[in-house]
């Protein structure tokens, strides 16, 4: 029996087709014969009827048929199938035998090639001795027939041919070598096909009639379990019923009933799960389990690459895993059952030899074929073979099988989404790989998956892991690996019990003292002896002594948490950290450096911690037991560094602790935890510490809680705390346009000197854009700063400090609320643990400062008569009138005042300031009035005036008409009652056209008058015109004087009362004196 | 075979203890199984979620039946196949049990939830679950 006895035979994996034999076709010779078989065989494509097509010549020799019994009754069945029975009817007997013939019909020979013919067929007749098969022809013709019925001839003559050969007319075929061949050789095809007839119902299938073909099937099984099953004929059963299974769910997925197939396997199984028979060849059970199922993953993988749709919980992986479970089972087995003494060999006459070399029957044991019978025939034979068989299980490479399906098993679980089971499986693979001494792949394999484990704290399962990873590295004298597993397997990962524990350790400590550790138990022994010469060899090799693990992957038996006292650090003050190292090994453990790495590297020498023994000199006795770790008690290692004034402002962090192990002279590993502490489980740890609602256990002093203990792996240097006073004396608010003084006092309260002080001073930057732009600082405060004044001053030096004062002004040209900046920078050198150094210390002193307006100035324009105006008019007088309202919480002088006239205006007298001198509370009001006219021509004013120092600039845009007339009046100041008043009225035309003028004079009740009452006037260009009135007032006080309407006719636009705004209206009339009496004594 | 995790164990314990490990790895690929159920329900229906989980998956030999509560606690419980007297009513009040004295254990002001399970009543409850069940 091979290896591959469990393998399933390939003509049971195939699917099956009919096969048919051609004769007759000189493929290698004639081109035409050559044309037809390609025809046949080389274009096939899924349309056309599955067929196997073979060359065969006529007087091929088929195989014997057996005469067929007639009668069951007594027939001794030897066994159920014969080993070549499948591939006989596959490749061996034919279904059809085509015989082809090249006759044309009006051949002229035709007698003779119809006997050569006919002799022919008889030949393939014999040869296949009654066999079931059919025999066609095919006649091969150069002419293309006519159509049927037409060529007498041909008819004639087939039928005449049909009874030479002994054939029905419908196996005769003609086959004209036209461009159609392909054509007609489909249409052949079918007609081949439908004349199969098997007698079998196995044979459906290769009549591709799968349904009827799976019934068989069914019955099959079902008619395989019905058998009785005893040890002698047990795998011959299950052999059978495995074949019968295979087909049978190869249809089911065919079919695409998926869940079919998966019922009939798991029904398959079930039944032949407890058919172990023989209890010494158990193996060659699992050995077919194992078969069973992956060939069923196998099919099951087919079928999905064929379109099936898998889910997590159903998939191949499934399958291949039990069939590497069986296999591993089949592995364990032979471990029992094969193990002979070294003196028993393989049997000396093979009874695994047939005569044959192959066997009859599927599944029958060689030695004794055919045999039905319940009991072997020959207990001494049944020994022989099964020892025969024993001693061939025991050569077969199980682990190879078994890593074989593990890793097919984990390709479909990577499929189906289920990474828990594929590292599992992985697990499995390494086991394997390891069993099976290669340990290098064991090695990669378990490294691969333990970091799954880790994370997830499955310990359970990394310790069991780690044991297996530990026992390979320890064979390949592997030492950065053997230190790491150890590592991990000693700490508080692993759920080793305590001597086990120890036992490693004591191992580990021997690796780091160069020696060769002792063997894992449970190794192999050759394996070991190979190891202890590599450990030996690793001793005496110089160099590589020096490993580093990272602690962040791993969870060893050290713990380390490192942490600065406090966020930040002034740099007069040193910078204190403290790193807290515990172990949690079984025996306490002695490392001979901790170094701590910080961002700025130049810190790191005094952040170290060293054996002193190894030194020349032993400083301190104590150290040597400081250095001591001792399980579960937690170590404090203090270091204090002074940081360099350069580094003011940044930050320092711990990049990494190192803690060495070993001994440099030795064999050394340094534990690096990058940022200064936590391994791959120490996150959660923290987590769950901090959620803890565990009473903190007071430890006595020196002794510290590890969950207590708080990370802070960075600090800050700061600058010194300055010793200096700044004070800010100014009176707020700020005027807008002021000159702000703001005095700045700086006292210093060093011990020493502090020199190069330097103080920057102004709006803090930061604020609004605008706001620096209307700021303006200097130091200068006789000078109105303007926009070239910086909005901050920065380092004015003001040189060691003698304690004194600055002003400083401040101009702000915009309200609202600022913030300044006053920065004091200054050195003074000081003294850290006995080390000078210069330290630069600041201190920054901000005030807000509110600005308001000192006063706000109101303008009007109003006419002579205090009267409001729209406008004014060219040549006609007309007043400004400035009111200064104080709005500064303080007492304004005013300084001076001052009209600064633009050019289309003229003062009409000198304009002096009329408030000079004059001093404004707060909300008083100053006024002030200035007689302007505006000369012709000009129609833009703009007015600006100065007041005290503040200068205000005002645009007024006024309108001035240029084209109206003008009219004078001269009207004495006052009249009396009953006294006659002249009033003249003179009329100018200034403007360059004739005006038409309608005067009218309005009676008043307090006036009789003399003159013109209505008059119509043309007044020239330039020429005036003059009215006289005599008034006679009849009645005393202010009185409305008799109303002038003037009409432009050219201008009816021209409102009357715009002219009359130039006219007095009113006059006072006095009474009449007493010794005005006279004059009413005279009338 | 009886565990509650959170994705590590918070307690798992087996009858018989040989072969224990097989039995961690069983419960620790379940959780693969348990995820993807999870992960498949819509997050509307999450709150509806019932918390029995059903059949795992089957293996050759045992049944393996999970459990989540709502605070995302797995309970997975692993039956031989041959044990028939088990079916998915018993095994939904085993998980109704253990989820019951899983709340008693949380109740209790000195658990601090994420470690390991070390409280005698639970134990108890597990002994005599296993006790009816094996």
């Amino acid at each position: 029996m091979s290896p591959a006895q469990w393998d399933l035979p390939p003509e049971l994996c195939c699917r099956p087709v009919a096969f048919v034999a051609l004769t007759g076709l000189d493929v290698v010779y004639n081109a035409i014969h050559r044309a037809i078989w390609d025809a046949f065989c080389a274009n096939r494509r899924a349309d056309r009827v599955p067929i196997s097509f073979k060359v065969l010549p006529g007087d091929n020799e088929y195989p014997k048929c057996r005469t067929k019994r007639t009668s069951y009754e007594w027939y001794i069945p030897k066994g159920i199938l014969k080993t070549g029975w499948m591939n006989k009817h596959l490749n061996l007997v034919p279904a059809l035998v085509v015989l082809f013939y090249e006759l044309d019909w009006d051949d002229p020979q035709w007698k003779e090639k119809q006997s050569e013919c006919a002799t022919k067929v008889e030949i393939v007749r014999t040869s296949l001795q009654g066999r079931n098969t059919k025999v066609a022809v095919v006649l091969i013709q150069k002419k293309t027939p006519l159509p049927p019925g037409e060529d007498l001839v041909a008819s004639e003559r087939a039928s005449a041919l049909c009874g030479a050969c002994d054939l029905s007319g419908k196996s005769l075929f003609v086959l004209p070598h036209t461009d159609h061949l392909v054509g007609y050789i489909i249409r052949s095809d079918f007609l081949f096909l439908n004349k199969h007839q098997f007698k079998m119902g196995f044979f459906s299938e290769l009549k591709q009639d799968t349904q009827n073909a799976l019934k068989y099937y069914r019955t099959a099984y079902s008619l395989v379990h019905e058998l009785r099953a005893h040890e002698t004929n047990m795998l011959e059963i299950k052999t059978m019923a495995g074949f019968i299974n295979y087909k049978i769910c190869r249809l089911c997925f065919q079919h695409n009933t998926p869940l079919d197939a998966i019922a009939q396997f798991r029904k398959h199984i079930d039944l032949c799960k407890k058919k172990i028979g023989s209890a010494e060849l158990a193996f060659e059970h699992t050995a077919w389990m194992s078969k069973q199922f992956q060939s069923f993953g196998d099919l099951f993988d087919e079928a999905i690459k064929l379109g099936l749709t898998a889910i997590q919980t159903q998939n191949p992986g499934f399958y291949y895993q039990q069939a590497a479970y069986y296999a591993q089972e089949r592995k364990q087995q032979v471990g029992q059952l094969c193990s002979h003494e070294p003196g028993v060999g393989y049997p000396a006459p093979d009874p695994l030899e047939t005569t044959s070399g192959a066997l009859d029957f599927y599944g029958q044991r060689p030695w004794r074929q055919g045999h039905q019978s319940i009991d072997p025939p020959d207990s001494e034979k049944e020994k022989q073979g099964i020892l025969a068989l024993q001693v061939k299980e025991r050569d077969i490479p199980h682990s190879e099988l078994i890593i074989a399906l593990l890793s097919n098993a984990v390709a479909q679980f990577k499929k189906y989404k289920c990474p828990r089971m594929k590292s599992h499986l992985m697990v499995q693979m390494g086991e394997e790989y390891y069993h099976a001494k290669d340990y290098t792949k064991a090695l990669k394999l378990l490294d691969y998956v333990m970091c799954d484990y880790r994370t997830e704290r499955w310990w359970s399962l990394l310790t069991s892991i780690l044991c297996t990873a530990l026992k390979c590295s320890y064979l390949m004298g592997q030492v950065k690996d053997y230190i790491t597993y150890s590592m991990e397997l000693v700490g508080r990962a692993s759920i080793l019990p305590e001597e086990q524990k120890s036992r490693i350790e004591k191992n580990l400590i021997k690796v780091l003292m160069n020696e060769v550790p002792e063997p894992e138990p449970d190794c192999d022994p050759l394996s070991v002896k190979t190891a202890q010469s590599l450990w030996s060899d690793r001793i005496s090799l110089a160099g590589s002594n020096e490993f580093t693990i990272e602690v962040q992957d791993y969870v060893p038996f050290v713990q380390c948490k490192a942490k600065f006292l406090s966020p930040s650090f002034h740099i007069d003050e040193p910078v204190q950290l403290h790193v807290y190292v515990r172990a949690d090994c079984p025996h306490p453990v002695r490392f001979s450096k901790l170094c701590v790495s910080l961002s700025n590297q130049e810190y790191n020498q005094y952040c170290l911690l060293e054996d002193a023994s190894k030194g020349k000199d032993i400083l301190e006795p104590s150290t040597q037991e400081n250095m001591c770790l001792v399980p579960g008690k937690t170590r404090k290692y203090c270091f204090k560094f002074v940081a360099k004034t350069e580094d003011v402002g940044k930050k320092i962090e711990i990049t990494s602790v190192g803690l060495m192990l070993g001994r440099e002279t030795a064999r050394y590993v340094y534990l690096n935890w990058r940022g200064g502490w936590g391994d791959a489980a120490s996150s959660h740890e923290t987590l769950q510490a901090c959620r803890s609602f565990k009473k903190r256990t007071r430890f006595p002093e020196q002794q510290v809680d590890w969950d207590t203990v708080t990370i802070q792996s960075s600090t800050m240097i700061i600058s010194r705390v300055p010793k200096i006073s700044v004070q800010l004396t100014h009176e707020p608010p700020a005027l807008t346009n002021e000159m702000y003084c703001m005095i700045v006092t700086i006292q210093s309260g060093e011990d020493t000197v502090a020199k190069d002080i330097k103080l920057t001073a102004g709006l803090k930057p930061g604020q609004d854009a605008n706001l620096t732009q209307s700021t303006q600082i200097t130091l200068n405060g006789t000078e109105v700063c303007d926009d070239s004044h910086p909005a901050l001053l920065p380092d004015i030096p003001l040189g060691d400090l003698h304690p004194g004062q600055k002003p400083l002004y401040i101009h702000c040209v915009s309200t609202g609320s600022r913030i300044l900046l006053f920065h004091v920078a200054y050195s003074v050198s000081a003294t850290v643990e006995g080390k000078d150094i210069t330290c630069k210390c600041h201190k920054d002193e901000t005030v807000t400062l509110e600005t308001v307006v000192p006063y706000e100035v109101a303008m009007k324009f109003v006419s002579s008569k205090f009267e409001h105006l729209e406008r004014v008019y060219v040549d006609i007088p007309f007043l400004l009138m400035m009111d200064i309202l104080s709005a500064s919480p303080w007492p304004i002088e005013l300084v001076n005042s001052e009209v600064q006239l633009a050019s289309s205006m003229n003062a009409i007298d000198q304009p002096q300031s009329q408030v000079e001198g004059v001093t404004l509370q707060t909300s008083e009001c100053a006024s002030e009035c200035f007689l302007l006219k505006c000369p012709p021509v000009q129609n833009g004013t703009t007015f600006a005036g100065d007041h005290a120092n503040i200068v205000i600039i005002v645009v007024i845009i006024l309108a001035v008409n240029r084209h109206l007339p003008s009219y004078v009046l001269e009207l004495p100041s006052f009249g009396r009652v009953r006294e006659s008043l002249p009033v003249r009225y003179h009329l100018e035309n200034r403007t360059g056209l004739v005006q038409d003028v309608e005067i009218t004079v309005e009676p008043s009740d307090a006036f009789m008058f003399s003159g013109l009452k209505q008059v119509r006037m043309r007044i020239l260009p330039g020429a005036e015109q003059e009215m006289l009135y005599n008034f006679y007032p009849l009645m005393a006080g202010y009185q409305v004087l008799p109303q002038l309407n003037i009409n432009l006719l050219r201008f009816p636009n021209i409102s009357n009362q715009l002219l009359r705004r130039f006219l007095p209206s009113r006059i006072f009339v006095k009474p009449q004196g007493r010794n005005g009496d006279t004059s009413i004594e005279a009338a | 075979e009886v565990l509650c995790c959170a994705n590590y164990p918070l307690y798992i314990r087996s009858v018989p203890t040989q072969g224990e490990l097989k039995f961690h790895y069983t419960v620790h690929t379940s959780l693969d199984v348990v995820e993807e159920k999870i992960s498949g329900v819509g997050k509307a229906l999450a709150d509806q979620r019932e918390l029995y989980l059903g059949l795992l998956y089957p293996t050759e030999d045992y049944k393996v039946y999970g459990y989540m509560t709502n605070s995302k606690v797995k309970f997975v419980i692993v039956v031989d196949s041959s044990n028939t007297s088990l079916r998915d009513n018993e095994i939904r009040s085993m998980f109704r049990k253990l989820h019951n004295s899983f709340t008693d254990v949380m109740c209790n002001p000195f658990y601090n939830p994420g470690d390991p399970i070390q409280s005698k009543a639970f134990d108890s409850i597990v002994s005599t679950m296993m006790v009816q069940a094996f």
